[in-house]
């Protein structure tokens, strides 16, 4: 266990005489993963909706796909979006390849899938009933999405707390549009392979441990929303 | 037995063969320890034992250039009781992994360091191994005229000039150590938009060169064996600054010791040299590493 210790111990030394820029890595990954988030929370929750809701045909496929695209390889997303972003590739022009709208795109189409399998669950999980009831009452069909939604906001949580952990601790697909750039495209996966690879165990522990730290922040704070919906539905 | 002995390939095929045999557990014997002084008889003569592990720590940009792919079989053919695992990393977690005695034996390019390595007892001794070179490559037509540029002084001068972009690998690998020492002696502390640090291996850095149409300083082998997949060209090249010294190192009180000498011996011997000094030949028309051991 010593070298734990000890290399824990050297990290923080490398993190407190300011060699490395711990909080412009932190700050990058939560940038990035945050915007990935928002933008499948944007996409995938109307689409989660619509599959759990709806009935049409080529439903269960959908949904299978959905389901499907919650074990997407993060590496097969990234090669297949770092070859589209290269010069070479159809998307080359963009200049995209090795800058975080890069890495947010690889995110968002990890993340989405994600999102909108766990909302379908939750929304399908919603008793029929709630939403004719509403329509009878005269809701329009927004009305009843979001009463739907908020019937089901336990699960939704879930959805972004499983696409935020999912994003945030991914490495492969980060690596290959990112590029690691110090300054603009390292986050802390990346950073922590780096750090391995160069023997600095010490620096590539403390921020393993900041990344753990962080995930779990959240995920306290997606508890604490959820325990606050739980109380409100009791009351 | 001097027929065999004089061709490699038949010597290859047959360790292998017996290696097969070996897996089955179709010899019963064990009398020779070494395939190198094997009796008449073939198989009777095959250590009976599963080869044991040697673990080589190397660097990506060897790892990348291909030549383990030729080095390795060929090691394990003269030498079928050893097997041999290759980790690449970069040069500083090579010599980290030395230090902690995860690995058996080095193949690093940083003089000074394995030097240094040596003499704090983590290894037990250093030889030259081969060189090779390192290039200046960048985007076609060369913007920031470094191939132009009458020394290596003035070529880092002209990169600096923040003309296009130049990427590091910033992973304290021998490649960056080189271009670090190049700034140096040109008296440029590199900063700026211009310069990108990559932290990673000599391949990605190179995809990323590519796609920024920046410059970077590669090992002519990792160039030239991702040739096809980078819009880059050699900008500049040949100065004496730019060469490249491999050397191996066993590891002191290493798991395998044995299999480390083994492997120093045999990489450092004529026929291991040959293979270094042969390989690149056939895929890219000139070799890609010297063989300069002494």
């Amino acid at each position: 266990m010593q070298i734990f210790a000890d290399a824990l111990r050297d990290g923080i030394a490398a993190f407190s005489q300011g060699t490395i820029d711990v909080w412009g890595i932190v700050w990058t990954s939560l940038q990035t993963s945050g915007t990935a988030v928002f933008f499948s929370l944007f996409l995938g929750i109307p689409a989660g909706f619509f599959l759990g809701t709806r009935r049409f045909v080529g439903r269960r496929l959908l949904i299978t796909i959905a389901n499907t695209g919650m074990g997407l390889p993060p590496v097969a997303v990234g090669l297949i979006v770092a070859m589209t972003l290269s010069r070479r590739g159809p998307l080359g022009d963009l200049d995209l390849l090795y800058t975080r709208p890069a890495m947010v795109m690889a995110q968002v189409i990890i993340a989405l899938p994600i999102v909108a399998a766990v909302t379908a669950a939750a929304v399908g999980a919603v008793p029929r009933e709630v939403r004719l009831q509403a329509r009878s009452l005269g809701a329009s069909r927004i009305h009843e999405a979001i009463l739907t939604l908020a019937e089901a906001r336990l699960g939704l949580v879930a959805a972004v707390a499983a696409g935020f952990g999912q994003i945030i601790s991914e490495v492969g697909a980060v690596t290959m549009v990112g590029g690691n750039l110090e300054g603009s495209t390292r986050v802390m996966t990346t950073a922590i392979v780096q750090f391995t690879r160069m023997g600095k165990y010490g620096p590539a522990l403390a921020l393993s441990a900041v990344l753990l730290g962080l995930i779990f922040l959240v995920n306290v704070l997606l508890a604490a929303g959820q325990h606050s919906a739980d109380r409100f539905e009791r009351t | 037995m001097t027929d065999r002995t004089r061709l490699p390939v038949f010597r290859a095929l047959l360790a292998s063969v017996l290696g097969l045999a070996v897996v089955f557990s179709l010899t019963a014997c064990a009398s020779q320890p070494d395939a190198a002084t094997d009796a008449p008889g073939g198989e009777a003569g095959e250590p009976a034992t599963e080869p044991t592990r040697v673990i080589l720590a190397s660097t990506t940009s060897t790892q990348d250039s291909g030549l383990f792919d030729d080095l390795i079989p060929a090691f394990e053919a003269a030498y079928p009781e050893y097997a041999v695992e290759v980790i690449a990393v970069g040069t500083g977690e090579a010599l980290e992994m030395g230090r902690n005695k995860d690995a058996d034996v080095l193949l690093v390019h940083a003089k000074a360091d394995e030097e240094t390595f040596v003499a704090e007892g983590f290894g037990t001794e250093r030889r030259d191994v081969c060189y090779n070179d390192f290039v200046f490559v960048g985007a076609e037509g060369d913007p920031a005229g470094v191939g132009a540029a009458v020394d290596l002084n003035a070529a880092m001068t002209a990169i600096a000039s923040g003309e296009a972009a130049y990427v590091s690998r910033g992973d304290d690998s021998g490649t960056h150590k080189k271009e670090k020492k190049l700034f140096e002696s040109a008296g440029i502390e590199p900063a700026g938009d211009w310069y990108l640090v990559s932290g990673q291996g000599m391949g990605e850095t190179l995809k990323i060169a590519s796609e920024k149409q920046g410059y970077t300083l590669s090992d002519r082998a990792t160039y030239l064996s991702m040739l096809e997949a980078l819009d880059l060209a050699i900008v500049r090249e040949g100065d004496e600054g730019l060469l490249n010294q491999y050397g191996v190192i066993p590891v002191t009180d290493a798991r395998n010791p044995d299999g480390a000498r083994a492997f120093m011996e045999w990489v450092t011997s004529a026929e291991g040299q040959a293979v270094i000094g042969a390989y690149g030949v056939e895929t890219f028309g000139a070799p890609l590493f010297f063989p300069n051991a002494e």
